[in-house]
């Protein structure tokens, strides 16, 4: 910036602006994943290049397939009840927006707000067939106490309602936002048509929606496999499950409990990957979000 | 799970008119089963809710025998927050304290460098815009919980674990209101006024605070919110790099205290200490007390769809 002939465009103070923001991005942003991978690829008592060796460690490790397997059901079971669910909502709110539709999405985003462990503290009351805020619903499928409804084979489906229960009411506002953007007079010609309202959603609105539910479902499955919180709380308050039970649990426990850096690390960069590949492919396939926004 | 807040369309503020051709309508079957539907369903996001906040005004015993949905007696509120307060000499006191201080710092490290920043991407042209808009993108898109074990790798080999630090400023650094600021100022700010304000002398950092910030109240108050949200209920970050328990941040501090007495566990043996289930309902309502308050105050925002974190087709 050395030209004073430039028009000013702020470009200096510009930098001053910007750059804590991009001390914090290089120092927490992109810097550990640097340093996870170096980890990766060295053994950590040696501190000699030792390939591909941690990564090997991981993948034949005996508590790696069970964990890939259930996150993969949770994964499985919460995807489509999400889509499902928050597609059909969105919708039928859209098709009658007013004061109703409004206190609804308060409602339905209010779960939203609770993560981490205050949620996993009302799930294992809600698990409860003895107390919780749905006894009833529990006791019908003959449960008697929490292990009953906290059995092993259950819990990638908890897991997914539990995520699909916090998730469910923000995506349902952003898919609420998507819909406005329909235009009226596209929506008004077809009402003129004679089109009635399931028909609107179905044949007009619905199509229209590809692009959201594209980047909903690449972020839910990047999202999903990272699952952590949840069964760890559950396993340490509620002793179900196991303290491997998730991919990230297993990468914590080699991290932790063995201290087997190079292994937990090896385990991390492979999450991590996949988290990354997610991003990229919103950003480069959907075109959702750009680096230059039209004025 | 850490749900990364989303990013919103640039949504019109829509009135909230009824579609023009529906006009006079009688309660059809549909609208029934559409209310029944939508009503249902609200139930069952806010019951568990309704729930929490009446159980620690029933004893243990009564949480047991009694209807989930009846009303003790606020005297059992206060027993069980004594009972609460046994736990290591009125430890909890503490991790209010750090939660309050750790959430706190976050919120205001996170807004000072975010806002600036999103700031000079929409109305400066500094170089490496380009990139740093990729990285931060990138970052904001990957889930949060798969670089908290690089984080601690990184923390770990400067010696920092164990401080409040270590939590404080991972979290500061956030993407997310990077980006919503960016789109922000990019969209409520014509570079016309801007570049009138130039001409007229105004410096970089007058039309910083003159012009800019001014404008940005709603934005500070998104960006305050989604930060705060993620500071206070965060698990995983803090739980991975604190060890001391008098550094614990309150969801890390309730779970050791909880899964340490037989409140979730009954027959547990491993302390003697009353923390019984209706002592465990209170420490989840005081987790969810400040993020309800801070929730109504910014619902209308949020809910609303005004914040815009993507580009218009």
């Amino acid at each position: 910036m050395t030209s004073s002939l430039r028009r000013r465009d702020g470009s200096r103070a510009g930098y001053l602006f910007v750059l804590p923001y991009v001390v914090l991005l290089a120092i927490f942003g992109i810097g550990p994943s640097i340093y996870a991978i170096y980890i990766s690829l060295i053994n950590t008592k040696t501190l000699k290049f030792a390939g591909i060796s941690n990564y090997r460690d991981v993948l034949t490790d005996f508590r790696f397939v069970p964990a890939l397997v259930h996150v993969l059901i949770y994964v499985a079971i919460w995807l489509p009840l999400m889509l499902v669910m928050v597609l059909a909502l969105a919708l039928i709110l859209h098709a009658r927006p007013g004061r109703l539709s409004a206190s609804m999405r308060v409602i339905y985003y209010l779960p939203s707000a609770i993560t981490g462990s205050a949620n996993v503290l009302i799930w294992l009351f809600i698990m409860d067939p003895s107390l919780g805020p749905f006894k009833w619903i529990l006791q019908l499928f003959g449960w008697k106490y929490r292990s009953d409804s906290l059995a092993p084979s259950h819990l990638p489906a908890i897991y997914a309602v539990m995520a699909f229960t916090l998730g469910c009411g923000s995506w349902i506002v952003i898919m609420y936002g998507a819909l406005q953007n329909i235009s009226t007079e596209l929506l008004e010609s077809a009402r003129m048509d004679g089109a009635n309202a399931v028909q609107l959603a179905w044949y007009l609105k619905l199509p229209l929606m590809g692009k959201y539910v594209s980047y909903m479902l690449i972020l839910m499955i990047a999202g999903g496999l990272q699952l952590f919180v949840e069964p760890q709380l559950v396993y340490s308050l509620a002793k179900a499950g196991s303290p491997w039970w998730s991919l990230n649990q297993l990468a914590y426990y080699l991290g932790f409990q063995e201290t087997n850096l190079g292994a937990a690390s090896a385990l991390s960069v492979l999450l991590l990957i996949l988290g990354i590949g997610g991003a990229l492919l919103v950003i480069l396939r959907t075109k959702f979000f750009s680096t230059e926004v039209p004025r | 799970m850490t749900v990364q807040a989303p990013p919103r369309e640039v949504a019109p503020p829509t009135r909230a008119s009824s579609p023009a051709a529906s006009g006079a309508h009688d309660w059809t079957l549909g609208r029934v089963v559409r209310l029944i539907l939508l009503l249902v369903l609200a139930l069952y996001f806010a019951l568990p809710l309704v729930w929490m906040l009446l159980a620690p005004s029933k004893t243990d015993s009564q949480l047991v025998a009694r209807n989930p949905y009846a009303f003790g007696s606020f005297a059992n509120y206060a027993t069980a927050w004594k009972h609460l307060l046994l736990f290591n000499d009125r430890e909890i006191y503490r991790w209010i304290i750090n939660s309050i201080w750790y959430s706190g710092a976050t919120v205001v490290i996170s807004v000072a460098t975010a806002v600036p920043a999103g700031y000079a991407l929409a109305a400066t042209r500094i170089r490496g815009r380009q990139v740093i808009l990729m990285a931060t993108l990138i970052s904001m898109i990957t889930p949060a919980a798969a670089r908290v074990l690089p984080l601690f790798l990184e923390i770990n080999a400067v010696g920092l674990t164990d401080t409040a630090w270590s939590v404080i400023l991972p979290s500061s650094f956030f993407p997310f209101g990077v980006y919503l600021a960016f789109v922000y100022f990019s969209t409520s700010l014509p570079r016309d006024v801007l570049d009138a304000a130039r001409i007229d002398g105004s410096s970089e950092s007058q039309l910083f605070s003159r012009i800019a910030l001014p404008l940005a109240k709603p934005l500070v108050g998104l960006v305050s919110f989604f930060s705060f949200l993620g500071g206070w209920n965060d698990y995983f970050l803090p739980f991975v790099m604190l060890t001391s328990d008098r550094k614990y941040n309150l969801p890390v501090g309730l779970a050791a205290l909880i899964s340490g007495s037989p409140g979730i566990n009954p027959g547990s043996t491993a302390s003697n200490l009353p923390i019984a289930r209706p002592e465990v309902a209170l420490a989840g309502m005081v987790v969810v007390a400040p993020v309800a308050v801070a929730f109504i105050m910014t619902q209308k925002y949020v809910v609303s769809g005004i914040l815009a974190g993507a580009s218009k087709e």
